[in-house]
């Protein structure tokens, strides 16, 4: 009889039964900060509810969530409840999940190994209810966040938001032939533009391409405010594409 | 409870290897300090699940105590040198990482510090064929 020894790390398997309650996973990313991502993410998760899917959304960006203050959500006044695991806020008809209720919007600096573990933590842990769509938002760069959400998630796809800036289409780049080598099904949405600048860029690497959404001043304005979000020139425009996944 | 999930997540560990075709000999479960599992529920948990999959498992219980040390200056220090409110500690207890939010190095006030143990749930399992 032969003997076999091994030390693990439950949480990933965990995170596959926890995960097992959601059909599809679409993960916003940039490389790039300071695209849109975060604003993207609400809106388009908000429309998808209002459309009568079961949707929930993640806030993946540990050190840096902004998900909380889209939404207009003050984590000192609100937790996630608990029911054989952790059971996600809902607001505006969405099931919300972010660190920020545990950080308490303090500074919480972390090293990479640490940010993974908070998200295997999380995915572990929150117990999501039967979804239709879990819409993640994520941080920038190509580091721990990124490359989690590309391995923890199954089956997900990726949207790419990108403005047409020469660095940000530069970093862009980047995470585009990563998703293509890795075989992600990925869509490009042009933020922030005057017309549709990136659908070479889209085509090169063998993504589709789902549109372009205009600077809009008043934006800034109605953060904090979903509704208004929604019902903005900037929700319109995020509706258009969204119509063209869901 | 929280810890439903996490004994869930050991247990689907367990049930992996099952599924194979092997036998779980002894699964030892290793209890950090820091996220200050409820050891009587969490086991409560874990032998209710274990019975699905697999009757008579040998399982250890090993309590971890946290331990951190200062990237900046050093310095290592314990749980049992921190003052926590019970806010900071049940955010912790959910979220491990949530430390770096209210604890400092006691010695230069630095949060780039390592949890060097101690930190959360971890397994070893031994199985036969």
């Amino acid at each position: 009889m032969s003997r076999h020894y091994t030390v693990l790390d439950p949480r990933l398997e965990g995170a596959k039964k926890m995960l097992s309650s959601v059909s599809r996973i679409i993960a916003v990313m940039s490389s790039k900060g300071g695209v849109g991502k975060t604003l993207f993410s609400a809106v388009f998760a908000s429309i998808a509810s209002r459309k009568g899917f079961r949707v929930g959304l993640l806030d993946l960006d540990i050190t840096n969530p902004g998900l909380h203050v889209v939404l207009g959500i003050d984590p000192l006044s609100i937790q996630p409840g608990e029911e054989k695991g952790i059971t996600p806020v809902s607001i505006s008809r969405l099931e919300f999940m972010s660190t920020v209720f545990y950080t308490r919007d303090n500074p919480s600096p972390m090293r990479g190994t640490s940010v993974d573990n908070a998200i295997r933590e999380v995915l572990a842990a929150t117990r999501w209810s039967r979804l239709d769509i879990l819409v993640v938002d994520t941080a920038p760069g190509l580091s721990d966040v990124a490359i989690s959400t590309l391995e923890y998630f199954p089956g997900v796809e990726v949207v790419v938001v990108a403005t047409p800036s020469r660095l940000s289409i530069n970093s862009i780049e980047k995470l585009l032939k990563l998703l293509s080598e890795m075989k992600y099904k990925k869509y490009l949405v042009e933020n922030m533009s005057s017309g549709n600048l990136l659908v070479d860029l889209a085509r090169k690497y063998h993504t589709v391409y789902l549109g372009s959404i205009d600077y809009y001043r008043e934006v800034e304005e109605y953060i904090g405010d979903i509704e208004k979000l929604v019902s903005s020139r900037f929700g319109r425009s995020v509706e258009e594409i969204a119509n063209k996944i869901l | 409870m929280h810890e439903f999930a996490l004994a869930q997540a050991v247990v689907a560990e367990v049930e992996k290897i099952v599924e194979k075709g092997y036998r779980v000999e002894k699964l030892r479960i290793y209890l950090g300090e820091l996220q200050s599992v409820d050891r009587e529920v969490f086991e409560q948990y874990v032998s209710m699940m274990l019975r699905e999959v697999q009757e008579n498992v040998d399982v250890e219980y090993v309590d971890e105590e946290a331990e951190f040390s200062c990237r900046v200056c050093g310095y290592k220090w314990s749980l049992s040198e921190l003052e926590l409110d019970e806010d900071e500690r049940e955010a912790i207890h959910f979220l491990p990482e949530a430390v770096y939010s209210y604890v400092k190095c006691p010695r230069c006030s630095s949060r780039d510090y390592a949890i060097e143990r101690g930190r959360g749930v971890r397994i070893s399992i031994e199985y036969s064929e």
